[in-house]
């Protein structure tokens, strides 16, 4: 491509790692690379990067360090968790709540489950994509032994009411409660003990730390049956030699984290409103998905009418800009989001959202540089669409959302 | 500026080599695969390896990371699915045997394919079809011409492309024999030069067509009447998907002198069987004709016919027998014509196993004139 400027707005997927990061990973790889299980020198230098993460990951969601396992990523951390509980309570119950609008991490675990003899209530969310506390309160049952909610939602970056989930649960007793909060964690204040949180699932790579490292926050006193089985590490829960370098990786990203977690809020939030507000205001035809106000720092999620978010996706990667829509199967095509789909969007409107989401490393001028790219790709696909033709002339009776109606400038 | 292409690549040799080819002579290329097929299971992908499967797509971006071209892999499953699956099992159900090659080419490849690629700025799509398009320079149309390897010719599936169409569309390979397609493609180092060729129909796994069909509508398969070509019924068939003009196996019946499918009566749900003679036929009548190298036909012309994707050409005689719009499709074609201009097409010698659903095309020399879908044959 001629371009030589890129601009990454796709952080809700993955971040670039931090230098400091990469500093303290190299150092576990290439001096302190023993095995934290041998009893040596080499052992005891590696043992210390683990634990020394351990307490870092530990402090930037309110827990101690012993209620840490560290796993591959958010997606095993939340397999552990559902499929840990679900196995573990057996005796208990077999019933699980969850919502429509989960990662497949949760969603397709919660499926495995049901073809295993579970029964999954899964909630609906209202046209924000907002799980309602009222809803859990009234799925609870005797047999209910997890509600696993995510904290915030990855496509659309509603921030889901977690601790008052977290008290309808507490209330019911018997059920422990599961947060997926692999979006939260790092990027918007987290504590385990105000969510009520029983368990907590957490990643690496989305808090500029390297990829193929996640936790599972466990509560003491929680009882999991491990996925994999094998020697004692993390507590029997979760077996095989420590990843050394992506666990002090992530240990490190978390204490940048933490210590700068305001500074990162103000930035991302400030990037983000003026994104909104700038493509809202450039383009007609155009909403923004998810909720005004209570939404993730760094998540735009925007619905252009009469065009296809595939087509703006792969036109913005072009000029450089990266971008993401719906989710991407197997192959990498992409697929309308179950997210929008479940928030009520009708199947054209879901199937034109766009997701740009922001990071540390973004400034201003690629907000600009955004707000002056897009429209005009959107113009060149709507010249091309007929539906877009036959709005123009108004024959169109597909329900339309003029500029201004359902906009939400004021977030 | 470059032109900008999007190059169509299905995982085979040949796709990947026209990207390869089309990057040395300067495009712009972006390389993409149809996502055409829900997704599968993992061991079931493993052993599917047909057009634009999983496996595809992985080789697919392997060529693309050595050509370093940006590629894409670009949901078309529902278009996939809603023309030419929905087609072949319609007609199949009708008791014709369809090409979805031909419907994959004019309604997914240089069609939803064609417009996703307009959308990303480009100006052309290229396949590695073996096919040749050129401007002719007098009547300013898109000619479609065979390829060199005449063996490996792909016209015959491309009739149906119109000018505007063929106005974006590019061929490396149209110029170019198999033999010279795997040199060229091991001189590229690209990972699929050596990789097998794959005839099966890409959706169709073990070439199960009646299974395939029977899956998606059973109702289609109700057991009827053999008939011999004087109307006496000389056993019971299985469903009309199950059989295919001229075919000989799978008839379960003996008897001195082989029996042939003759033709397929939907209507009142017979296979009329006869032997190896009764199998020719001296002419054919096609509807919903698309013409290339000329505006319309307009009067009797000499042509090279071709009924069948594998059949050679045969001389003979191409005429207008009206428009399917008109009257004339409810005289001479049946109701279910397709609509467009018809031809009648007369063979200067019988042809073997002319067969309603697939495609006849008409050759002028290495020119392709045009074609449309055989509707029935002639005694």
């Amino acid at each position: 491509m001629a371009e030589t400027r890129r601009v990454y707005l796709d952080h809700a997927a993955t971040t670039p790692v931090h230098p400091e990061v990469v500093k303290i990973m190299d150092h576990y790889m290439l001096e302190a690379f023993g095995n934290p299980s041998s009893i040596h020198s080499f052992g005891r230098e590696a043992r210390k990067g683990v634990e020394e993460a351990r307490e870092q990951v530990a402090a930037l969601m309110g827990a101690t360090p012993n209620e840490i396992a560290f796993t591959s990523g958010g997606t095993e951390a939340d397999n552990m968790a559902i499929q840990g509980v679900a196995h573990g309570r057996r005796d208990v119950g077999n019933h699980i709540i969850t919502s429509t609008i989960e990662h497949h991490a949760v969603l397709h675990t919660c499926e495995h489950l049901e073809k295993a003899g579970y029964k999954v209530t899964y909630l609906p969310v209202d046209k924000y994509g907002m799980v309602d506390p009222d809803d859990v309160k009234k799925a609870l049952t005797p047999q209910t032994i997890l509600v696993t909610i995510m904290a915030a939602n990855n496509e659309v970056g509603t921030i889901q009411p977690s601790a008052e989930i977290g008290r309808v649960v507490k209330e019911h007793g018997q059920a422990y409660y599961h947060i997926d909060g692999v979006q939260t964690y790092g990027n918007w204040p987290v504590n385990v003990d105000d969510l009520h949180a029983d368990l907590f699932s957490a990643s690496s790579h989305k808090i500029y730390g390297p990829k193929g490292t996640g936790a599972l926050y466990i509560r003491k006193g929680i009882k999991l049956v491990p996925l994999v089985f094998g020697g004692s590490h993390e507590r029997k829960r979760r077996p095989g030699t420590e990843g050394v370098p992506g666990i002090a990786g992530f240990g490190k990203a978390a204490e940048i984290a933490r210590e700068t977690l305001d500074q990162r809020i103000a930035h991302n939030t400030a990037l983000r409103d003026r994104l909104i507000s700038g493509l809202l205001a450039e383009l007609d035809y155009t909403r923004l998905n998810g909720h005004p106000t209570q939404r993730l720092p760094n998540n735009a999620n925007i619905s252009v009418e009469f065009v296809e978010g595939e087509s703006m996706l792969l036109n913005l990667d072009m000029k450089g800009i990266a971008a993401s829509s719906g989710s991407a199967c197997t192959s990498g095509s992409l697929e309308p989001s179950h997210v929008l789909l479940a928030m009520g969007l009708p199947h054209e409107i879901a199937h034109g959202s766009l997701r740009l989401t922001v990071g540390t490393d973004n400034t201003m001028d690629d907000i600009e540089d955004v707000i002056a790219t897009l429209p005009d790709i959107v113009r060149r696909l709507r010249a091309m669409s007929p539906l877009y033709a036959d709005k123009i002339k108004g024959h169109s009776a597909a329900p339309l959302t003029p500029a201004g109606e359902e906009h939400h400038h004021d977030v | 500026m470059r032109k900008r292409v999007l190059a169509a690549m299905s995982g085979g040799v040949d796709s990947s080599l026209a990207a390869a080819l089309l990057k040395d002579q300067g495009y712009e290329v972006i390389g993409a695969t149809m996502q055409i097929w829900p997704d599968v299971a993992p061991e079931v992908a493993d052993d599917y390896g047909g057009c634009c499967s999983l496996v595809a797509v992985e080789d697919a971006r392997r060529v693309a990371d050595r050509l370093g071209i940006p590629y894409y892999v670009l949901n078309l499953q529902e278009t996939f699915e809603r023309t030419v699956i929905d087609d072949f099992v319609a007609e199949y159900t009708r008791g014709r045997t369809p090409n979805p090659c031909l419907v994959c080419n004019r309604e997914v490849k240089f069609k939803a394919l064609l417009e996703k690629a307009l959308a990303l700025g480009c100006e052309y799509v290229a396949t590695g079809h073996y096919a040749r398009v050129e401007r002719d320079g007098a009547s300013g149309r898109y000619l479609i011409k065979k390829a060199a390897d005449r063996r490996k010719d792909q016209t015959y599936a491309l009739y149906t492309l119109t000018q505007e169409q063929l106005s974006h569309v590019l061929w490396p390979l149209g110029g170019l024999t198999k033999p010279e397609v795997r040199k060229l493609a091991a001189a590229y180092g690209l990972p699929t030069a050596n990789k097998p060729e794959s005839q099966e129909i890409c959706f169709v796994m073990d070439n199960d067509y009646a299974h395939f069909v029977g899956e998606r509508a059973p109702e289609a398969f109700v057991p009827g009447p053999f008939v011999d070509t004087a109307g006496r019924i000389i056993g019971e068939h299985r469903g009309l998907p199950n059989y295919t003009v001229g075919q000989r196996k799978g008839l379960g019946l003996t008897s001195e002198r082989p029996y042939y499918v003759v033709r397929l009566e939907p209507e009142r749900n017979a296979v009329v069987l006869g032997h190896a003679e009764d199998v020719y036929s001296r002419g054919l009548l096609a509807t919903g004709c698309n013409f290339v190298a000329i505006p319309e036909l307009t009067g009797p012309r000499a042509a090279g016919i071709k009924v069948r994707y594998g059949a050679d050409e045969t001389p003979g005689t191409i005429e207008p027998a009206g428009s399917g719009e008109g009257p004339a499709l409810a005289a001479g074609a049946g109701a279910d014509g397709l609509p467009g201009p018809i031809v009648r097409a007369t063979f200067d010698r019988p042809q073997r196993a002319v067969t309603p659903g697939q495609a006849a095309v008409f050759y002028d020399g290495e020119t392709l004139i045009g074609g449309g879908t055989i509707e029935r044959a002639m005694e």
